[in-house]
C-alpha cells in the first residue's frame, strides 16, 4: 500500500473512528481538532513502526505532522535521503 | 464438568481402597454433584464426580472402549466431538454413549497421543490402559481445566483440586517458599508449580504418560508465534471479516450443550461481543450476568444498561458490597487453592451462585480477548515505552504515556515522576522482561514481608527463574508478541481461567467456556503483525473494527476499564474485623511463621490510619491474608475433613 494511503487509514481509524469522509488529505489535524498532542506521538510511533525510520525530536514538528500531505512529503523526504 | 481423581500403584500392586477413592472425591462434589463413579483393579483406581452437560442420561463414568481395556475419566468439553464420531463410527468404532467422552477414549484407540491435536475443547482428562498397564493424563491448549498430581511412598496420585489429595493420609500438605516468591514476583505460580510442597500441576498444553512405572512429562501445543516473513498480508477488511468468521465458529461450537447456556456480561467490549453475535445468531432469549459493585469506582453499570437495553436480554446481577467481599474471601480462596494479590475473585464466586440459583449450568465469558488481541495496559506500556527507548534522551518521547495515564501528564508535579518510573530499563529495550520488569520489580517488594525462615535465600535473580520458559529466539520477537508470551505464560492459565474463571464457577457447580481461546482464532491473532493489534496506542483495534457497526458506540470506543475489586475496604472493614483477626492478628502471623509479624502489624496500621492507599500496600495485604486463609485452611488442620458415607452411583471392581 503506497505510504500516503497507510498514513490516510491510520489517521481514520485511530482519530476519526472509521469515517473519512470529510478528511481531505491537506486537512490540518490541529485546526480541525482531529489530533491532540498525545495523538500526535501516535502518529509519530505509528510512522516508525510501519516505515522503520527513527524521528528525532526535533522533526516532531506541526510542519511535518499537520497533515495527511505533508505527513507522507516528510516520509518520503526521510526514505529518499537515507536511501541515497 | 466434572471433578476427576485417581491413583497408580507404580512399582507393585497394592491394593487401592474404596475408601479412599471416596474420601479423594468427596471433595469435589460441587465440580459434578450429579453422579458419582469409579473403577479399581490391582494397580489402578479412577473415579470421577460428573455435572451432567452432554448426554446427560447413560454418562456415568468411568467409560470403556469396546473390550473394556481402556477407562476414561474426563473433566471438561470436547466441542467438536459430533464431527470427530462421525469419523471414528465410519472406521468401524462402537458407541454406547452419547457423551463427547467416549469420543477420546475411540481417538485414543485409533491415533495415540496423535489425537490431542484433534481436539476442540477445555479439558483435563485420565486414560487407564489396563493392558499396558499405562498412565495416560492431558490437559487442554490453554490450561482452562484443572490437573495436579503427587508422588508418595511409589504410588501417583492425581486430582481436578489439590484438596482431594490430601484426604490421602501420606501425603504431606506444605507451604513451598519458592512458589510463594513466585506469587510474590509474578503474581502467579509458575506453569506446572503450586503453593504446596510436592504437589504439581500438568502444565497447559501438556500431558503425562507413566509406563513401567516412569512419568514422562510432554508439550504437545505452545502459544504460536510467525515471524515477519511467515505473517499474513491482508487488507483490514480481510482481517475483520476472518476475525468475525472464527468468532462466529468458535462461540457456535461453545452453544453445543443439552442445557441451557448462559452468558457473562460486564459492559466490557469482549463480553458485549460475545453477548452480541450469541443473540443477533443463535438465541434471542439468552440469560445474561453481570456484576455491580456498591463502591462506585469499581463500577460498570452504566455500560451493561447500555448494552441490555440494546440485546433485551434476560438480565440478572449482583451487587458486590464491601463487606461481602471480605467475608467470602476465605470461602473463595479455599475454591482457589493458592494466595493471590487481589481480591476480585470474590464477585466473580457470587455471580456464579446467582447463575446457579437461576438453573444455568453453563456460561460463557469473554477472557482471553486481551492476551489475544492486545488489549492490557501493560502491553500499550510496553509499547510507549519501547517508543521512548529508540531515543531514550528525547524530551518528548516520555509524554505518548500519557496516553495511557492522562492523570500523570495534566499533573506538573506528577510529570517528573513519570520519567523515574515509567523510565526503569529503558537503555535495554532488548532485554527479555522489558515489558513486564516494571510490575514484577515493584511486585518483589513484598516479599519483605516475608520472615527470615520463608524468604527466598536463592542467589537465582528471579528473571533467569523464568528463563526455561522462554521458547528459543524469543528475543528476536518484535516487543507485543513478547509481552504477549510473557503474560499468557505468567498470568491466563494461573489466575485468569483459574482463580477468576474455573475455580470460582466450580464452586458453586457453573461451568465456564471461553469463546475467545479457542485455538483457531489463537493460530489467526498470530499471524497477525503486532502494529495492527495494537494501532498507534489504540488496543484491540482489530477487535473493535470486526464489531464497530454492531454495538453501541459508548463500548466501543470507552476507555479500557481493568476489573477490579475493592481490598483495602474489604479486608479492614469493621464489619469484618472478626475475620481479619482471625488470620491476621499478631499472635497468629507470628505462630504461623510465614511473615514478620512486627513489619505486617506497620502496613495493616498505616492501611488503617491512612483514607488513600497505594496499590502495593493493597496488594501485599491481599498477598499477606490469603497466604494465612490457605495455611489455616490447607496446611493447619491435623485432621484433613472429608467423608466416605455415601455409595457410588457405578463401581467396576476388576481386581484379581
Amino acid at each position: 500500500m503506497e505510504i500516503k494511503e497507510n498514513i490516510r487509514e491510520f489517521v481514520v481509524e485511530n482519530f476519526l473512528f472509521g469515517d473519512g469522509d470529510e478528511l481531505e488529505n491537506n486537512t490540518d489535524f490541529f485546526e480541525k481538532s482531529i489530533i491532540d498532542s498525545t495523538g500526535i506521538l501516535e502518529l509519530v510511533c505509528f510512522v516508525e513502526e510501519s516505515c522503520n525510520l527513527t524521528i528525532s525530536d526535533e522533526e516532531i514538528v506541526q510542519e511535518n505532522f499537520s497533515s495527511v500531505d505533508r505527513v507522507s512529503d516528510f516520509v518520503q523526504k526521510r526514505t529518499s535521503n537515507s536511501s541515497q | 464438568m466434572c471433578g476427576i481423581s485417581g491413583i497408580l500403584n507404580l512399582k507393585e500392586p497394592k491394593n487401592i481402597e474404596i475408601t479412599q477413592l471416596k474420601e479423594m472425591i468427596s471433595v469435589l462434589e460441587h465440580r459434578g454433584p450429579d453422579e458419582v463413579g469409579a473403577y479399581r483393579d490391582n494397580w489402578a483406581g479412577l473415579v470421577h464426580s460428573r455435572l451432567s452437560i452432554i448426554g446427560i442420561k447413560g454418562g456415568i463414568q468411568p467409560i470403556h472402549n469396546e473390550d473394556k481395556s481402556l477407562w476414561i475419566i474426563f473433566n471438561g468439553e470436547i466441542f467438536n466431538y459430533p464431527e470427530l464420531k462421525e469419523n471414528l463410527i465410519k472406521q468401524g468404532h462402537k458407541f454406547y454413549t452419547t457423551t463427547d467422552t467416549e469420543v477420546i477414549i475411540h481417538l485414543y484407540e485409533e491415533k495415540g497421543i496423535d489425537f490431542l491435536q484433534k481436539l476442540n475443547g477445555q479439558f483435563a482428562f485420565a486414560i487407564w490402559d489396563s493392558k499396558k498397564r499405562e498412565m495416560f493424563l492431558a490437559r487442554d491448549r490453554v490450561g482452562i481445566r484443572p490437573l495436579h498430581y503427587t508422588v508418595s511412598n511409589n504410588q501417583f496420585f492425581f486430582s481436578s483440586e489439590v484438596k482431594s489429595l490430601f484426604t490421602q493420609k501420606n501425603i504431606k500438605r506444605n507451604i513451598d517458599p519458592s512458589t510463594l516468591d513466585q506469587i510474590f514476583s509474578y503474581w502467579t505460580p509458575l506453569p506446572g508449580e503450586t503453593i504446596f510442597e510436592g504437589i504439581k500441576e500438568v502444565p497447559p498444553g501438556s500431558y503425562i504418560r507413566i509406563s513401567s512405572g516412569k512419568l514422562s512429562l510432554k508439550k504437545y501445543w505452545s502459544y504460536p508465534y510467525y515471524s515477519e516473513d511467515e505473517q499474513l498480508d491482508l487488507s483490514l477488511s480481510n482481517i475483520t471479516e476472518e476475525i468475525k468468521s472464527l468468532l462466529y465458529d468458535s462461540i457456535k461450537l461453545r452453544l453445543r450443550a443439552d442445557v441451557p447456556v448462559g452468558a457473562y456480561l460486564s459492559g466490557g467490549l469482549d463480553s458485549s461481543i460475545i453477548a452480541s453475535v450469541v443473540n443477533s445468531s443463535f438465541d434471542n432469549h439468552l440469560n445474561t450476568f453481570g456484576i455491580r459493585f456498591e463502591d462506585k469506582e469499581f463500577d460498570e453499570g452504566d455500560y451493561q444498561k447500555e448494552m441490555i437495553n440494546q440485546l433485551k436480554t434476560n438480565h440478572f446481577e449482583i451487587v458486590a458490597n464491601n463487606k461481602e467481599i471480605g467475608s467470602n474471601f476465605p470461602n473463595v480462596l479455599w475454591n482457589i487453592e493458592k494466595p493471590v494479590l487481589r481480591t476480585a475473585p470474590v464477585p466473580l464466586y457470587l455471580l456464579s451462585n446467582l447463575v446457579h440459583q437461576k438453573g444455568l449450568k453453563v456460561v460463557l465469558t469473554g477472557e482471553g480477548a486481551d492476551e489475544i488481541f492486545g488489549g492490557y495496559n501493560i502491553f500499550r506500556e510496553a509499547k510507549a515505552r519501547s517508543f521512548w527507548a529508540r531515543n531514550p534522551s528525547s524530551e518528548i518521547r516520555p509524554l505518548l504515556l500519557g496516553k495511557l495515564y492522562p492523570y500523570i501528564l495534566n499533573d506538573t508535579k506528577l510529570r517528573p515522576m513519570l520519567k523515574a518510573f515509567f523510565g526503569v530499563g529503558i537503555d535495554k529495550p532488548e532485554f527479555s522482561y522489558f515489558s513486564h520488569q516494571i510490575r514484577w520489580q515493584n511486585t518483589r517488594k513484598l516479599t519483605n514481608f516475608l520472615s527470615n525462615d520463608f524468604s527466598n535465600n536463592s542467589e537465582q535473580n528471579f528473571y533467569d527463574r523464568f528463563n526455561s520458559f522462554l521458547p528459543e529466539n524469543f528475543n528476536n520477537r518484535d516487543s507485543l508478541s513478547k509481552s504477549q508470551y510473557l503474560e499468557i505464560t505468567s498470568f491466563l492459565s494461573n489466575y485468569l481461567l483459574s482463580s477468576q474463571g474455573d475455580r470460582v464457577a466450580m464452586a458453586h457447580s457453573v461451568e465456564i467456556r471461553f469463546p475467545y481461546l479457542d485455538h483457531r482464532l489463537i493460530d489467526f491473532m498470530a499471524k497477525i503483525p503486532s502494529r495492527l493489534k495494537i494501532f498507534g496506542m489504540n488496543e484491540k483495534f482489530l477487535l473493535k473494527k470486526s464489531y464497530r457497526d454492531t454495538l453501541p458506540k459508548n463500548i466501543v470506543t470507552r476507555s479500557k476499564h481493568p476489573y477490579r475489586a475493592p481490598i483495602k475496604q474489604s479486608l479492614l472493614s469493621e464489619k469484618n474485623s472478626k475475620i481479619f483477626e482471625k488470620y491476621c492478628s499478631t499472635e497468629t502471623i507470628k505462630n504461623v511463621g510465614i511473615f514478620d509479624e512486627i513489619k505486617t502489624e506497620k502496613l495493616f496500621k498505616k492501611l488503617s490510619k491512612f483514607e488513600n492507599s497505594n496499590e502495593w500496600d493493597n496488594m501485599a495485604l491481599t498477598g499477606i491474608f490469603s497466604t494465612q486463609v490457605i495455611y489455616d485452611k490447607f496446611v493447619q488442620p491435623s485432621n484433613f475433613g472429608n467423608r466416605s458415607n455415601f455409595e457410588f452411583d457405578l463401581l467396576i471392581d476388576k481386581r484379581k
